[in-house]
């Protein structure tokens, strides 16, 4: 949109000092929100905010990377769970979410590793294996998954006079904000160019110096750390854990979110989110029609704006910013 | 051993049906390199026309070839109204496979607006309660019918392909769009050819699981994910890798479900498929990638 003429002008979060304004005003708004919204918005939007780092890990697989994973679902057990196992020890909150991340990310350098042979539609069925595997794993040992009844994981404690929902929904807002800021950094930094250069042509990149074997495995590890942090994120949030909450439809909800949010796009992440989320809410009248609508709108976007929902944002901004010399 | 044997049959016997599945995906892959995810679901609406046609006592003869067709022209019609547009206006693959993904969901949801959640039992001629006993082993009919249409289905494909013009036709498309055009084939009915016959296959296998497992909007997910499972461990280009692939994955699920743990039934050929690949990345009938930089 902009000529780029220095490193640092490559490196801006924000361009223009209108965009300053509209951001803080944007910030303020989502501050504000659990002032004026009821209760049931605060909970849509605590949800969004979680989903969204879940799909900006699986973003910056797909869309910067160019890794397919079915096996995100698996992910967010592994993370949810640890952090359930975390909390009953008595760790402190943050380490908790640190661990779930990592465990997360251990399994995600695992399953990397047969990326480094496989391509395309061969990884996506080993990550789909995975997923299954995990659930399995899951679903038949009661002692990782807590009981035939689930495993119960504290809510988050109310703080400084707020309800625990809404102090729920500021610390993820935060951890949301701490997130986007880190994968904006991230992309634009060597790591990312690197990610970008393997989906690209992964060969042509190993020739340009780009360890295949380093950044895949990172890539990985980055967008499963992501996962697992919004996998324990969502069992906070639900207050219990079962394997149901992690089968293949959640994978795929992710993937369809990736895609609708806009690929290889930070921002796109949040739209998708709140696409998948803030459809079946507003039909949920409908209750047997909402994947009908669901699909039909992935239908529709896919044919009439293959970019996404963020590709979309981006040409309404090109077309106001010119407006109205087009 | 007869234990062994008994395993090896009803895997077998499951597995020809995953072929089916298999043949479905790989058909559409090979031609169009879209992964279908929406291939399940279809086979789905198409076994329950048949159910609604069965409970309205049609008989049987009649009712197989009414949902064959009605699902493979539900398939050609995707073809047409989606995928076209979606490619005429530069869709990428990836883009083209969620469009899939989308129309799956579209699909169960209708099958929830219309059936509903309770699960059915399918009027079938063939039952699995009536059993020929051949020295020590057993032969349960509905195993015996599933695996002769399994087979049968593979081998009227590879006649298909092989022996006629549209296979011909359908093997230059898949090899190379634009010569193919140029040469005068009429490549989008070819590639919708392609499509209502995945459809066909998908349908086909759905009619002879649906007695086995129980009926509802989902019972073709496993089912699916199996096929797709025994397509990449063929190879994705390969119609012969998607019937080995499939007939594999029914043995090993069965072998495993014996010997192992019954929970881990479903786990333990996607183990299996994990390591082939790790040795033979592009499955064991797939071609090598090439690729230029």
């Amino acid at each position: 949109m902009n000529l780029v003429e220095s490193y640092k002008d490559d490196l801006k979060l924000i361009e223009k000092p209108w965009t300053r304004c509209w951001v803080a005003l944007l910030i303020v708004g989502v501050i504000l929100f659990p002032l004026f919204g009821s209760e049931h918005f605060v909970y849509l939007a605590t949800l969004i905010f979680i989903f969204s780092i879940g799909i900006l890990g699986q973003n910056i697989l797909i869309g910067y990377t160019g890794q397919i994973s079915l096996g995100q679902a698996g992910f967010l057990a592994i993370g949810a769970f640890t952090f359930g196992h975390l909390t009953k020890m008595g760790v402190p909150l943050g380490l908790c979410l640190i661990g779930a991340g990592c465990m997360a990310a251990v399994f995600g350098v695992l399953v990397g590793f047969p990326s480094l042979r496989l391509k395309g539609p061969y990884l996506a069925i080993v990550t789909l294996g995975f997923g299954i595997a995990i659930y399995q794993v899951f679903t038949s040992y009661e002692v990782l998954s807590g009981g035939r009844m689930g495993m119960v994981v504290p809510k988050f404690p109310a703080l400084f006079g707020l309800t625990s929902e809404v102090s729920m929904y500021y610390f993820v807002f935060l951890l949301c904000v701490i997130f986007l800021a880190a994968t904006y950094n991230l992309i634009s930094s060597y790591i990312g160019r690197a990610f970008v250069a393997i989906r690209d042509n992964d060969i042509a990149a190993e020739v340009l110096g780009v360890n295949l074997t380093n950044y895949k495995l990172l890539s990985f590890a980055i967008s499963s750390f992501y996962t697992g942090v919004s996998g324990a994120l969502y069992g906070m949030f639900m207050g219990f854990l079962d394997p149901q909450m992690f089968n293949f439809s959640e994978t795929l909800l992710i993937f369809v979110a990736v895609i609708i949010g806009g690929l290889a796009s930070v921002e796109g992440a949040l739209f998708g989110a709140a696409f998948v989320i803030l459809i079946p809410q507003l039909l949920s009248g409908y209750n047997e029609l909402t994947p009908v609508i669901l699909g039909v709108t992935v239908v529709i976007i896919m044919i009439f704006e293959p970019l996404g929902l963020a590709g979309r944002w981006f040409k309404m901004r090109l077309y106001w910013r010119n407006w109205p010399f087009r | 051993m007869v234990t062994f044997f008994q395993y090896l049959i009803s895997g077998l016997s499951a597995g020809s049906l995953y072929a089916l599945v298999a043949l479905g995906i790989v058909l559409i892959y090979r031609s169009t390199r879209i992964l279908n995810f929406a291939h399940g679901d279809k086979a789905t609406v198409g076994t329950f026309v048949a159910f609604t046609l069965l409970s309205r006592d049609l008989p049987f003869y009649l009712a197989l070839p009414i949902s064959l067709v009605f699902g493979a022209l539900l398939a050609m019609f995707f073809y047409f109204a989606i995928i076209v547009p979606a490619q005429r206006r530069d869709a990428t693959i990836l883009g083209q496979i969620t469009i899939t993904v989308g129309l799956s969901m579209v699909l169960q949801g209708a099958l929830l607006f219309f059936w509903g959640t309770e699960s059915q039992i399918m009027p079938f001629p063939l039952s699995d309660t009536r059993v020929w006993t051949v020295g020590p082993f057993y032969f349960n009919q509905l195993s015996i019918g599933t695996f002769l249409v399994g087979i049968t289905g593979s081998i009227l494909l590879y006649f298909l392909i092989q022996k006629t013009r549209l296979g011909l036709a359908m093997k230059a498309t898949s090899e190379n769009l634009a010569a193919a055009q140029t040469l005068g084939i009429p490549t989008r009915t070819v590639l919708a050819t392609s499509w209502g016959l995945a459809a066909l296959f998908g349908v086909l296998a759905g009619m002879f699981l649906a007695p086995a497992l129980i009926l509802d909007p989902f019972f073709m997910l496993e089912p699916f994910l199996k096929g797709f499972s025994g397509a990449i461990l063929g190879g994705l280009n390969s119609l012969v890798g998607a019937v080995v692939g499939g007939l594999i994955i029914g043995i090993v699920e069965n072998l495993s479900g014996g010997y192992i743990s019954l929970e881990f039934k479903n786990t333990v050929p996607f183990l299996i498929i994990i390591l082939v690949l790790l040795v033979r990345p592009e499955g064991l009938f797939g071609k090598e990638f090439k690729e230029r930089i």
